[in-house]
């Protein structure tokens, strides 16, 4: 079974050469410590910058530089600034090559939910409604069961809608998946996790096609 | 040259209303209007609606305002970090109107550019697009939503001048362009108010058109949300 780091490990296998990034709170933000260093990729934070590096060191944090989480953060030679309005355009525009970012429920038609469990939970969507609507390439990293042991696969969700069909990819600690017409197909499964464990975990359809090979996350 | 500077942060307040709706910039406590919400807190006005991305925390930014019940409805993209306002808006006491990102930014600039509304995909089959029109372009489902009214537009920028135009810094940017021109009074507090002609035309990032009132702001306290930093090796 995967942690969160190892999940960010799978997903930064899936970044490419010449890619803008924009990636989500929580294990999305591990994904840029794990990518290649023989590529050149830009991260894009919604907030307003693009080519966002490594947080700064012990005292040198500017209070006018964050990243979407609230974060202070630094940027990399080639950087630049720009409104919130431009933010978006880069998004909606198609102009971000991917988006990752985190979940409470995939369904197996690509429908996600992640901003508010009512009467319990509203922190809002944030930017997260305007990514999933437009990103091409989506790449959902969470768990794969929530904390009551529940999956979050499902056939449909339960919570409010953040997008509808838009999800094509999901790395959970379990497993790598892919949305298609028919339901989850397998692609992968975590070290040391077996396929029927994987199958007990998911509540949506889940198909299998041959043998299942283990992630190469060495 | 129009000039648009104000002697300080009481004549930059002159009009506002209980009742009134008001767009606040920033992104977290990232590039907002310090000043402008410290005078609107002792002014007391109420019932006022919020145009915000955030809605601050518990003890600065917005959250001074919603401790004094003094916000009546609250427009943001996302509100955690606060529990005061998330105490108000589950008991009912704050009404709240929770934006996709990009919309709410987008609805902001359509104020500034004279555009009643536009179509987005965002929020397409969600809650969000609930008693809309919706319309399909090119095979995809698009939302229409509608260019925002507000009264008055408090901004932060870094640098500004006699003429109010405006350079921002850095991620403190955000939200603040798009509100410039956005309402029906703007009001830019700056880190630095400098002579008309001081600032590189080719540099400035909202001219003074889009501005009716500049001030030098003071005692910014800057809060950081979340210091995150790394260890030298």
């Amino acid at each position: 079974m995967l942690d969160k780091n190892g999940i960010a490990k799978r997903i930064a296998q899936e970044v490419k050469d010449g890619y803008y990034v924009n990636l989500g709170i929580g294990i999305p933000t591990l994904v840029a410590n794990f990518v290649r260093e023989d590529i050149s990729v830009e991260f894009q934070s919604e907030n307003g910058v693009l080519g966002m590096g490594p947080f700064p060191f012990d005292g040198e944090e500017d209070a006018d530089l964050i990243n979407a989480g609230k974060q202070t953060i630094t940027t990399l030679p080639g950087a630049s600034f720009f409104d919130s309005s431009l933010s978006f355009a880069m998004i909606r525009g198609k102009h971000v090559d991917l988006t990752i970012l985190g979940a409470m429920e995939v369904a197996q038609n690509g429908d996600i939910a992640n901003w508010k469990i009512p009467g319990k939970m509203v922190k809002g969507m944030g930017g997260a409604m305007d990514l999933v609507a437009s990103a091409e390439q989506i790449i959902v990293a969470m768990m794969h069961t929530n904390r009551a042991g529940e999956s979050k696969l499902l056939k449909q969700c339960s919570l409010p809608l953040t997008g509808v069909g838009c999800v094509k990819k999901i790395v959970t600690n379990l497993a790598v998946l892919e949305v298609t017409p028919k339901g989850f197909l397998l692609l992968e499964r975590a070290p040391g996790i077996s396929v029927a464990e994987i199958k007990t975990a998911t509540d949506g359809v889940l198909i299998i096609e041959g043998d299942v090979p283990e992630m190469n996350i060495a | 040259m129009i000039r648009k500077t104000v002697a300080n942060v009481n004549e930059a307040l002159e009009g506002v209303k209980d009742g009134m709706t008001l767009m606040l910039g920033g992104f977290g406590l990232c590039g907002i209007p310090e000043n402008a919400i410290s005078k609107l807190v002792s002014l007391g006005v109420k019932d006022i609606t919020c145009i915000s991305n955030n809605a601050g925390v518990d003890d600065f930014g917005l959250g001074l305002l919603l401790q004094k019940r003094q916000i009546k409805k609250m427009i943001s993209s996302y509100v955690g970090e606060n529990d005061e306002f998330e105490r108000q808006m589950l008991s009912g006491e704050l009404d709240v109107e929770l934006t996709p990102q990009g919309t709410l930014a987008e609805k902001c600039r359509a104020a500034q550019g004279g555009f009643p509304a536009f179509f987005t995909p965002a929020g397409y089959g969600t809650e969000v697009a609930e008693g809309k029109e919706t319309r399909e372009f090119n095979g995809k489902m698009y939302v229409l939503e509608e260019a925002y009214k507000a009264d008055f537009a408090f901004v932060k920028a870094w640098k500004g001048d006699e003429a109010g135009n405006l350079i921002f810094k850095g991620t403190a940017r955000n939200f603040n362009p798009c509100m410039c021109g956005a309402a029906k009074v703007t009001v830019v507090e700056v880190e630095e108010l400098v002579p008309a002609g001081s600032l590189d035309p080719n540099q400035i990032h909202i001219p003074g058109i889009f501005v009716q009132r500049i001030f030098q702001g003071n005692a910014y306290e800057k809060r950081i949300e979340q210091r995150t930093v790394r260890q030298r090796k």
